[in-house]
Formats: structure tokens, sequence, C-alpha cells
């Protein structure tokens, strides 16, 4: 131990939560430090790059330095090909702009250092410092060099493999069966639609997930799949099931990137704060158990932890009670929605090809133009009445 | 203890999420294993590119 630095919040991972976070925090006058292991904020990316405009828009004004691609709507195919196409108002919450992350995740960084927080790169996080039951800092280690970080509040910011949650005794374990692992190939010299969002459905393509083709501008985009954990280790692993894929859709395309991850997909913690210490976005499972998307709740998990922080440590009190609030605040936005969401996964998981080729036949000829996701899946609903019954109370 | 393929391995951390005892870490481009790993063979399975085997 070499260094001790004191800080009001130490944000642990340079993502959109952790950006967010540091930003917010520094606007209202916290001192900030953000620490992210890699040593290139953005790099590497484990994302398919989808996001909401609208909801995009209200954290930050949209960059073409950033946006890959724009697209008007998505196309759902059941298994046997048969396609319902949704217009960007319907699919808009789920998909509007294809990102660039790796700038994207740069723009943030560099929005919450003009905010005034500090930001060390190949920094990573080695221990939590616990004292009388707080969270009062933690250890790092930058080229080899460990040193303590002191502060009134940790943010946990660090993703999908968080360990800064589990020693702030915070359980993050996934279950194989919570978690959707995935591959995917950035395309290039493909013929794709440049104005819509493919989503593939079936066990054969994508056994208990999905298959995405989002464009991403010039013949090129973001191919990729995901399952469920517990089904990827008893048979074809997701990259040998992509690489099927591919090699039947685009034997043309070449592949310039390959990215891999996995999304939590079990609704959120229980708890997400405790003494002196916050969990923001992935590291929170935050995401959406049945599309897997994640950057805006966690940006607005960011939001809403570094306002909570910044009044929190005015106040003097960082105890898990007045922490609480962000949490709170946060299950008031997002809670219902992710809920429906794990249901309506949990109901789709165990269906068949036949299953789901019949669901998408039930709504053929019906005008989604008007209806949100939510709207879409009541009518599945009611035009599968038995067959989604479990879901009805959710939805109608 | 696991065997992790350093070759095959994407570093994406989808292991780490769900090892029980916490064993595993993503450094920054690999991954680390503690002693105290019991082979439970979770990572093994969530593993997208099967870069991770339990000795047999």
């Amino acid at each position: 131990m070499t260094k001790t630095n004191k800080y009001d919040v130490v944000v642990v991972g340079a993502g959109p939560a952790g950006s967010i976070t540091a930003k917010t925090a520094a606007a209202r006058g916290c001192n900030v430090l953000m620490i992210e292991k890699r040593q290139e904020i953005g790099d590497p990316v484990r994302c398919a790059e989808g996001v909401a405009k609208p909801q995009l828009r209200e954290h930050i004004q949209p960059d073409e330095r950033w946006i890959a691609a724009e697209v008007k709507g998505s196309r759902i195919y059941a298994p046997d090909g048969t396609c319902v196409e949704l217009s960007e108002d319907v699919s808009g919450a789920e998909v509007g702009y294809t990102l660039e992350r790796k700038l994207f995740d740069r723009a943030l960084a560099s929005e919450a250092a003009i905010a005034g927080a500090e930001i060390r790169v190949k920094t990573r996080a080695t221990g939590a410092l616990i004292e009388d039951g707080y969270v009062k800092g933690i250890t790092a280690m930058h080229l080899g060099e460990e040193f303590e970080v002191r502060a009134d509040i940790v943010v946990g910011a660090d993703g999908v493999e968080s360990k800064v949650g589990r020693w702030a005794g915070i359980d993050t374990t996934l279950q194989p069966s919570d978690l959707e692992t995935g591959a995917q190939f950035l395309m290039a010299d493909i013929d794709v639609d440049p104005d819509y969002c493919e989503f593939h459905l079936g066990n054969t393509i994508a056994p208990s997930g999905y298959l995405w083709v989002f464009p991403k501008g010039n013949r090129s985009a973001n191919v990729g799949l995901a399952i469920s954990g517990d089904v990827c280790g008893s048979g074809k692993r997701p990259i040998d099931m992509l690489r099927d894929f591919v090699e039947e859709r685009y034997p043309n395309g070449r592949i310039i990137e390959i990215v891999v991850g996995g999304v939590p997909a079990s609704g959120p913690l229980d708890e997400m704060v405790t003494d002196g210490f916050m969990l923001v976005g992935d590291a929170a499972h935050q995401s959406d158990p049945l599309t897997g998307g994640g950057i805006i709740n966690a940006m607005d998990a960011g939001k809403i932890a570094g306002e909570v922080a910044a009044q929190a440590i005015s106040e003097g009190d960082v105890s898990k009670a007045r922490l609480q609030e962000y949490e709170t605040i946060w299950r008031a936005r997002h809670g219902k929605r992710l809920k429906r969401s794990l249901a309506v996964k949990n109901r789709f998981v165990p269906m068949t090809n036949s299953d789901l080729n019949k669901l998408v036949h039930s709504v053929d000829g019906v005008d989604f133009s008007t209806m949100n996701l939510f709207e879409m899946l009541g009518t599945l609903i009611r035009k599968n009445p038995k067959m989604l019954f479990s879901l009805r109370k959710l939805f109608i | 203890m696991i065997n992790v393929n350093r070759y095959r391995c994407g570093y994406c951390g989808a292991c780490v999420s769900v090892c029980p005892i916490g064993a595993i870490e993503l450094v920054e481009t690999w991954i680390e294993v503690a002693d105290d790993c019991t082979e439970c063979g979770a990572c093994v399975s969530v593993c997208p590119i099967g870069a991770i085997e339990v000795p047999q």
C-alpha cells in the first residue's frame, strides 16, 4: 500500500451505469473517483448495441459520432420463417439506434470527467474496506501497485462479473438458468435491410433465447444470439450455433469482430444497497430478462444513485436505510416492467418450435402499428388464451 | 481446479457471474481461478465459447 486517497464517492467500473453515477454525483459537488480495470474504456464490447431513442435522449443528446445506425422498426421471425413486423413506435422501447459502444462509453466517461470526476483506467478493485459494518472504500491495483481508496460511498458498477457486491456482503451470484450467454459477430459486406432489426425465435436457432441482426450501416450488422446458461452446457455453444447461422445466411460475409458475453436474465437483485454501498447496472442484474437490454436501466440507475449519493453525503448519513431511496425510486420506475418481462421469458423458455409458430401465426394480419410491446403481448395473450394462460393477469 | 483455455477464452466474465463461491476473477484479458475452486462446473456450462473444462 503506497498511496491513500479519500473521496466522497468511488465508482468501480466505467460502463454506462458507472459513468452516469460519476457524472451525476460530481455535478452535485461530490469529490468522485471512477476506476476502470480495462486500459481502454468501452473495449472490448459485450453488447448488441441496440437502444431505444426516447429513453436515451433523457440522458444524453444523440451524437452521430457514436450512433452507427438508426432503424425504423423490427421484424420478428417464427421458426418456420413467418414474420411479424413492428414499427419503431412499437419496438422503439427496445431498439431505435444501434450504438458504437466503444465511442458511446467514452463519450459518457468524458461527460463524467467534464462534470469533475477523476478517472483512472487500467485500475482494478481488489477488495473492499469494511469498518463497523460500513463499506469505507476499496483496495485497488494499477500497474501492479496496490493502494487504498477511502470513500463515504462505494458504487459497484462492475458489470456481470461484479466482485465488489460480494465483498460488500451482497450475493450477486447468478444461477446458470438466470444468465443468457451469447456470441455475436460484427459482419461486414452483407445484404441487410438497414432500416430493420431482426429477431429470430426457435429452438434450433437459439434455444430459450433469440438471435438478432442489428444493422450498423454500410452493409454491416451485429449478428448474434444468446441462450440460457443451463441449456448451453448440454449442447452446442453459442459461438458454434452462430457460426452455423451465418454460414447459411451470409456465406460471403466477413466477420470483423467477435463478441462474447453473459447478460443477467434473473430480474433485479433483491437488495442493491448496504451501508455505504450501492450496486448499479448489470452488477445489480438490472437488465431486462426478456430482451437482454440493459443500457437504459443502467443509466437510470446511475442517475438516481448519483443523486441519492450526493444528497446522503450532504446529510452525513450513508446508511443502508438512507441509500435505500435509490433502490425504491429505481424499482418504482422499472420494477413492474421487468417483473412482466421475467414472467414472459419464463413462459417462452419451454416453448417448442411448433408453439412459437402458432403464436406468430395467430397474429398474422394484425395491425401492430399503434401498439407498444406491452400491448402487442396483450394481443398475443388474447389470441392464445390457453397457451399464455399464466400471463393473463399481468397483461389483460 | 478448472482449466481455462486462454487461447479460446473471450474474457467476457460470464463464468465469474455464476461461480457460487466467487473463486473466478476476470482480471483484464485473462481469467484467474482461486485454489478454493470446487470444480462444480457451473462456469463450464455457461461459457459461450467453450473455453473451460473440469479436468477428468
